[in-house]
C-alpha cells in the first residue's frame, strides 16, 4: 500500500504529563490550541466537539481516557462529505521524559473502504438497474 | 479494540482491499489528470447526467473527443451509462471511486505538525499551575 493508513508524530514537550493531559482532555485546553471552541465528556463513549472561527465543526467520540497516559477518540475522515460513516482513530500517548513529556499521536484508519467500493455486488447492482431501465425504455418505445 | 482498519478482516483480505482501493484511486487520479476529462466530470457533477451530445453543446470539446473520454471513464467505473430519452445513452457520475480517492487525499492533507506546534506554544505561554 503506497498511501498511508496511519500517520504518526512524536514531539518532546518541556512540560509534565499532567499539563499536557489537561491541554488534550479539557474543553479549555482543546479550545486554546486546537479548536476555537470545544466541549468534551471525558469518558469512553463520551461526546466531544470542536468548532473553528470559519464555522467548521467536528464531532468526536472519546474512546480511551486513561489519565495521564492515553487519550483517544474517533472523528470523521477529513475531507469526506458530512454523514459519511467512516472515521479515523486518533490516539495520544503521554510518556514522562525527564521533566517533560514525550507525546505521540497516531491517527489510523485512512485506508478503510466505503461499503459500496467493495466492487462486485455494488457494480452488479448498478448494471442490473441499467439493464432494467433499458428494458423499460424498450417497453415504452414499443408501446 | 480501536476501530482502525484492522477491524474488518483477515490480513489477506486487507491486502486485497488495499490493492483494490489503490487501483480505484489511481483511476480517479488518471482521469483527473486530463483537462477534458476534468471538465466532463465537473459538468456531470454540477448539472447531473448528460448525453455526449449535451456535453458537446456545453463544453469546448468535440463530440467525438467527448465520446472517447466517456468510454474511458465508463471503463474505469467513474461514470455509468444509462438509457436516456430518444434511446440516447446518458452518463452519470459514479461517486464511489471519488470517495476512495478522497480518503487517500485525506491522509495526505492531515496536518498534525501545525496543531502539535500550537500545543507546544500554548503550554509555553500558559502559566504553570
Amino acid at each position: 500500500m503506497v498511501f498511508p493508513d496511519r500517520i504518526e508524530r512524536t514531539v518532546e514537550i518541556a512540560h509534565p504529563p499532567s499539563r499536557v493531559w489537561a491541554a488534550l482532555t479539557t474543553a479549555e485546553g482543546l479550545a486554546a490550541w486546537f479548536g476555537h471552541e470545544a466541549t468534551i465528556d471525558l469518558r469512553p463513549g463520551g461526546a466531544a466537539w470542536m468548532r473553528w472561527t470559519d464555522g467548521s465543526k467536528v464531532h468526536m467520540t472519546v474512546e480511551r481516557a486513561e489519565e495521564p497516559t492515553v487519550f483517544a477518540f474517533t472523528w470523521p475522515v477529513y475531507g469526506l462529505p458530512d454523514g459519511d460513516p467512516r472515521r479515523t482513530y486518533v490516539e495520544f500517548t503521554l510518556e514522562a521524559a525527564g521533566p517533560g513529556t514525550r507525546l505521540t499521536v497516531v491517527e489510523s484508519g485512512f485506508a478503510q473502504l466505503p461499503e459500496d467500493a467493495h466492487g462486485k455486488a455494488y457494480d452488479g447492482n448498478v448494471q442490473g438497474w441499467a439493464r432494467e431501465l433499458a428494458e423499460l425504455v424498450d417497453y415504452l418505445d414499443a408501446a | 479494540m480501536p476501530p482502525d482498519a484492522g477491524a474488518t478482516g483477515a490480513p489477506a483480505a486487507q491486502a486485497t482491499d488495499g490493492a483494490v482501493a489503490e487501483a480505484i484511486a489511481e483511476q480517479v487520479f488518471v482521469a483527473l489528470a486530463d483537462p477534458s476529462r476534468r471538465a466532463i466530470l465537473a459538468e456531470l457533477a454540477a448539472a447531473g447526467a448528460a448525453t455526449a451530445t449535451d456535453l458537446a453543446a456545453r463544453l469546448p470539446i468535440t463530440r467525438q473527443a467527448i465520446a472517447k473520454h466517456l468510454a474511458l471513464l465508463a471503463e474505469a467505473g467513474l461514470v455509468t451509462a444509462e438509457p436516456g430519452e430518444r434511446r440516447r445513452v446518458r452518463y452519470r457520475l459514479r461517486s464511489a471511486p471519488m470517495r476512495v480517492a478522497q480518503q487517500f487525499l485525506a491522509a495526505l492533507a492531515r496536518d498534525w505538525d501545525g496543531p502539535l506546534a500550537a500545543l507546544q506554544n500554548h503550554l509555553d505561554r500558559e502559566p504553570s499551575h
